[in-house]
């Protein structure tokens, strides 16, 4: 890559405000750092990945709203956590994160571990039980 | 004993860079590329069975830590490394070096950074910063990818350092307690080519080095069949992302070891070493002609067979460059 073909695509992902470094060849061939603003593929890329997280994040939200899953599915999924990932957060398995998940044992869910959840998604306990 | 304020220079790469100007506040000198070279920091896998939110892992460098170890043992550096069980202790431990006026370099979250622009913030544990300093209750820091040092909370930064999750950073801190005024760089650019080479053409497993970058062609090929049009996008989506995405100095380390090979050339006299970081540049450019591509392929969302084939043949390609450059790189 030449250094005046290092890519200047910015867009709105980099708030205008970051950019990172490219080595790239100057006219004589040798290494040069060059700032760059952001590259299409990398736009499109993580464009891709933000819509992917945003919809999972979407629906699970109806699914809350419906009574089907808990709100500690739905935070899961609008931290970018996974199901293990989460778990060691609170410091309880997999398959009992995942009986959290439901409704009706959620509504059972001592105080303790509702902060715990609470704490683990950086939200009030307000704002667990009641999803915006 | 280092009092003189500590001189942030923006990098490429996290780990190479914190080395670099951790280093270079000890009197080292040395560039971003020559501490990825000497630490062997460029390769290349493709892990179908790690999986990252349910996409396969490919990685265009060696795993984290590995650069600084190498770098470390090889110029004689001494570190002082530190885990920490709770988070009280870590940030103790933190305030009591940093007071001493020792920079510290820190593993973290980047999910957890708050100067990062919110797009970037996902849960990736093996980011590296340095912090410097303390001022009203703010630690100074000096992130090696951000163009000037910055400020951190504490609250955040403990969240940062304990983030949880694999690797868990732990509250991971190092600091030089020992390094050689003088070093020379002769052996341990040997060194770290020799150990390059054996990386990218020696592990008897499909999924590394050379052999890894055909395996992952040959998945390409198949993803719309196997896991659909939407699954193939993500997949493809995140290849480019370990390739372009901030970090590897673009087409995914190929031209920060250019630079290094670059660099080399002339500390050993060997003019050759600069002829072949031009044949890793043309490597390199190949690398960023698959990236544009499946860039538009992700893009268009249509999985025909037809562009995942051509996109297989291009990484194919890279594969061949590099079989080529590394088998001529071993030779030297």
């Amino acid at each position: 890559m030449k250094k005046d073909e290092v890519p200047q695509d910015s867009d709105n992902l980099h708030e205008g405000t970051f950019k990172q470094i490219m080595y790239a060849v100057d006219n004589s061939g040798n290494y040069v750092q060059v700032q760059s603003a952001g590259w299409e593929p990398e736009n499109i890329a993580l464009t891709q990945a933000w819509e992917e997280v945003n919809e999972k994040v979407a629906a699970a939200k109806v699914l809350v709203q419906s009574g089907e899953i808990s709100p500690v599915a739905y935070y899961m999924e609008k931290n970018l956590m996974d199901l293990a990932l989460l778990a060691n957060y609170v410091g309880k398995f997999q398959w009992q994160v995942k009986r959290h998940m439901k409704p009706a044992v959620f509504k059972r869910l001592s105080d303790k571990m509702l902060q715990r959840y609470a704490d683990a998604f950086k939200i009030s306990k307000e704002d667990l039980l009641h999803i915006k | 004993m280092n009092n003189h304020q500590f001189h942030h220079t923006q990098t490429a790469h996290c780990e190479s860079g914190v080395i670099s100007n951790l280093l270079g506040h000890h009197g080292l000198k040395i560039s971003e590329p020559m501490a990825f070279g000497i630490g062997a920091g460029i390769f290349f896998a493709h892990l179908p069975f790690v999986k990252v939110n349910g996409v396969p892992g490919t990685t265009y460098r060696i795993w984290p830590g590995a650069i600084f170890q190498r770098v470390c043992k090889r110029l004689g550096v001494r570190m002082e490394t530190a885990k920490f069980s709770s988070p009280e202790k870590g940030m103790a431990a933190l305030d009591h070096v940093v007071s001493s006026g020792t920079p510290v370099g820190l593993l973290s979250s980047v999910y957890y950074l708050p100067y990062f622009p919110p797009s970037y913030r996902f849960h990736f544990n093996a980011h590296n910063l340095v912090v410097y300093g303390k001022r009203d209750d703010q630690y100074l820091v000096s992130d090696p990818v951000m163009d000037t040092v910055t400020e951190i909370d504490p609250a955040s930064l403990a969240q940062a350092r304990f983030a949880k999750g694999f690797p868990a950073p732990k509250g991971k801190m190092y600091y030089p307690v020992h390094v050689p005024g003088k070093a020379s760089f002769e052996k341990p650019i040997k060194e770290g080519i020799a150990q390059t080479c054996h990386y990218m053409l020696k592990i008897p497993f499909p999924m590394f080095g050379v052999k890894g970058i055909r395996f992952l062609a040959n998945r390409v090929k198949n993803y719309p069949e196997k896991v659909g049009e939407r699954k193939s996008a993500l997949y493809l989506g995140n290849i480019i992302r370990m390739q372009e995405e901030i970090g590897t100095g673009g087409a995914g380390f190929r031209f920060v070891y250019a630079a290094f090979l670059q660099e080399s050339a002339v500390l050993l006299n060997k003019p050759e070493l600069s002829r072949l970081a031009t044949e890793l540049t043309q490597a390199g450019d190949l690398w960023r002609n698959f990236a544009f591509s499946a860039g538009r392929v992700c893009k268009s969302r249509s999985a025909d067979n037809v562009s995942y084939k051509e996109l297989s043949e291009m990484l194919i390609q890279c594969a061949a460059a590099e079989e080529t450059f590394f088998k001529k790189l071993a030779k030297i």
